[in-house]
């Protein structure tokens, strides 16, 4: 399957370099988002896709996605949920609501690690993964599905069954 | 501001004063740029716009602010660093990467009250000279970032933006830039770095500030998002006014981000240093939890040294010297340095008698092991060698003399890499052994005394084999 980039994210793109008068360069980032949006993570065909798009070496463009924790290199579900692991969160139950999601939709972390964080249940339709501190320690747990944030979450089935 | 009221239950503390979050959980309140000019918003970029740049940053000076974002520097001061008979662009970038674990202030300013901040900045931006402006704001705000770009549309509609704002000479352009999830974006120069489409690499100082070298090697000032907001409020008043709010040297109002064990978690804005530790636990956030007593507190974003309860403090000089409980700290910038810790992002983190002190710092170690961006080999390898002893310890296969050499490795970091990341991460670590060895220790396992303890088993039983 060839990698082609919509005409309507083209336009996004264009759009978001414009932001950036003085170095192409600066761009990337934004590139990134408005990629990963439509197809879910950076591959390396975008990784190439961008470097043309910003005219830079693809390894300007490889270092940035290797190295921040939101750029994704491989295929996320359908919904996919960041739960906040960090101090607050973790007071308030975020490891136990991490469980009960897992158990829930049916995915097993086991093979997760530092370098591969995300684990996909088995029909894809959910993926999971722990985030640093989502800012909002006053309502722990909390949690990203997709764009969507939930505070105090209450209950991990009531929560997936608004995902459908 | 009488007529100002609150969604039911979400009023505030009779004990805070509301200027930043006078629009927060307001009734009737919404994002659009119609409600927020029938408040009056936008008037006082009009008066600031017939100021001379150089006065604004005069009364901004005369405030006293103080940067919101963590290290508490005189903004009118950063903003004087600017070098004169520049002929550079200068360019002003708004922190939104809100990330310090603790800190919560910047996501209700940005989703509730986003003129707020481009009035503030706005300002800011004509004070300082920047024709173009970044708000850099962290990915997981995904709809914060929207916010703010439909506030800026209308505020560019209005004129607020673009070319010749107000009939004046000034154009300025503002753009929100996406950040991917890196603590480390919110050092201003990794910050700069980010947005230049590279590695966040914090640069080597000096110079020390970006306003001497900052985008594209040209004068650049990096504010916190509260930061800004304040400029507009003491233009709005002004100087000499505002600095009449809080104490000396601690000025203007600031908000509280109360978490952990409490009964009534929350923000809380309140005149710098008008309130005690014991005020603000007991009195605004509704006392501990049922039967629980007051362990320890981290008093201003996780980076900060942890106080223990029942430490006593040393305050104030010559006559005003005087010895305080935890209870009695006033939680002002000033007062906290005293105390050995920071005011740091106002991110108040409580901890109660049922908590762990080895699982507290396993969890605050793994972050920053997560979060070094890895330039720096004591940071990049310290950070997550504090974690896995401290994963030892809740494991429970700890060897007491674990915990000396944990000190160890953080005195190694502290003070050994090119920005405060390294000692971000240590300081918890130093802390928390400085005052609650014993129980540290006593999560060790006495069994393992003097035996090298055997990481490739500890990694396996932890799954990370």
């Amino acid at each position: 399957m060839s990698f082609e980039v919509p005409a309507e994210v083209e336009t996004k793109v264009d759009q978001r370099i414009t932001h950036y008068p003085v170095s192409k360069r600066s761009a990337v980032l934004p590139v990134i988002h408005e990629l990963q949006h439509h197809f879910g993570f950076i591959s390396e065909e975008a990784v190439e896709w961008i470097a043309v798009k910003l005219e830079l070496e693809p390894i300007k463009v490889l270092e940035v996605v290797t190295f921040y924790p939101g750029i994704r290199q491989s295929a996320p579900g359908k919904f996919h949920i960041r739960v906040c692991r960090t101090l607050s969160c973790a007071m308030a139950g975020s490891a136990e609501l991490m469980d009960a999601l897992c158990e829930t939709a049916n995915i097993d972390r086991s093979g997760t690690d530092h370098h591969h964080p995300i684990a996909v249940s088995p029909d894809g339709k959910f993926s999971i993964e722990f985030a640093e501190c989502l800012a909002s320690c006053g309502t722990g747990p909390v949690c990203l599905v997709n764009d969507d944030f939930h505070e105090a979450v209450p209950n991990a089935a009531e929560l997936l069954a608004k995902y459908d | 501001m009488s007529d100002v009221k609150y969604i039911s239950g979400k009023e505030p503390h009779p004990k805070e004063r509301r200027m930043i979050f006078k629009n927060v959980d307001r009734e009737g309140w919404d994002q659009s740029i119609e409600t927020y000019e029938k408040d009056g918003g936008y008037e006082v970029l009009k008066k600031a716009m017939k100021m001379a740049p150089g006065d604004i940053t005069t009364e901004v000076k005369t405030g006293g602010l103080r940067g919101r974002g963590g290290a508490g520097f005189p903004t009118g001061v950063k903003w004087g660093f600017l070098p004169p008979n520049n002929t550079k662009p200068v360019y002003l970038i708004c922190n939104a990467d809100e990330s310090e674990p603790g800190t919560f202030k910047d996501r209700y300013i940005i989703h509730q009250d986003p003129h707020q901040l481009i009035e503030g900045m706005i300002i800011s931006c004509f004070a300082v000279g920047a024709k173009l402006a970044y708000i850099y704001i962290r990915e997981e705000f995904p709809e914060g970032a929207q916010i703010l770009e439909a506030a800026i549309e209308e505020a560019r509609a209005k004129n607020y933006l673009g070319d010749n704002v107000l009939g004046s000479d000034f154009d300025l352009e503002i753009y929100v830039h996406r950040g991917a999830g890196a603590y480390i974006c919110g050092e201003e120069t990794g910050l700069i770095e980010s947005l230049e489409g590279k590695r966040p690499y914090p640069r080597i100082k000096p110079p020390y500030f970006p306003a001497a070298m900052g985008l594209y090697l040209c004068p650049t000032i990096v504010n916190n998002v509260e930061t800004l907001c304040h400029v507009g409020h003491i233009l709005r008043i002004g100087g000499e006014e505002w600095a009449k709010i809080g104490t000396p040297n601690n000025t203007g109002t600031r908000i509280l981000c109360v978490s952990g064990d409490v009964q009534k978690p929350g923000y809380y804005e309140v005149e710098v240093g008008s309130l005690t530790m014991g005020e603000l636990i007991n009195d605004v956030c509704g006392g501990l939890k049922e039967g629980r007593e007051l362990k320890a507190v981290i008093p201003g974003g996780s980076s900060a040294k942890v106080l223990r309860a029942g430490e006593t403090f040393k305050v104030g000089r010559g006559d005003d010297a005087k010895e305080i409980d935890i209870w009695n700290i006033k939680m002002d910038f000033d007062t906290l340095a005293a105390c050995g810790s920071m005011a740091g992002s106002g991110g108040v983190i409580v901890i109660d008698d049922s908590r762990s002190i080895s699982w507290v710092l396993n969890n605050i170690n793994a972050f920053y092991a997560h979060e070094s961006c890895g330039q720096c080999t004591p940071c990049r390898e310290g950070s997550l060698w504090m974690k896995k002893i401290t994963d030892r310890l809740v494991g429970g296969t700890a060897s007491p003399t674990d915990i000396d050499t944990l000190y160890d490795v953080a005195k190694n970091i502290d003070g050994r890499t090119i920005c405060a990341f390294g000692e971000a991460s240590a300081w918890p670590t130093e802390s928390f052994i400085e005052k609650f060895k014993d129980e540290l220790v006593a999560d060790t396992n006495p069994e393992l005394a003097g035996e090298k303890v055997n990481n490739e088993a500890q990694l396996a039983a932890a799954g990370l084999l």
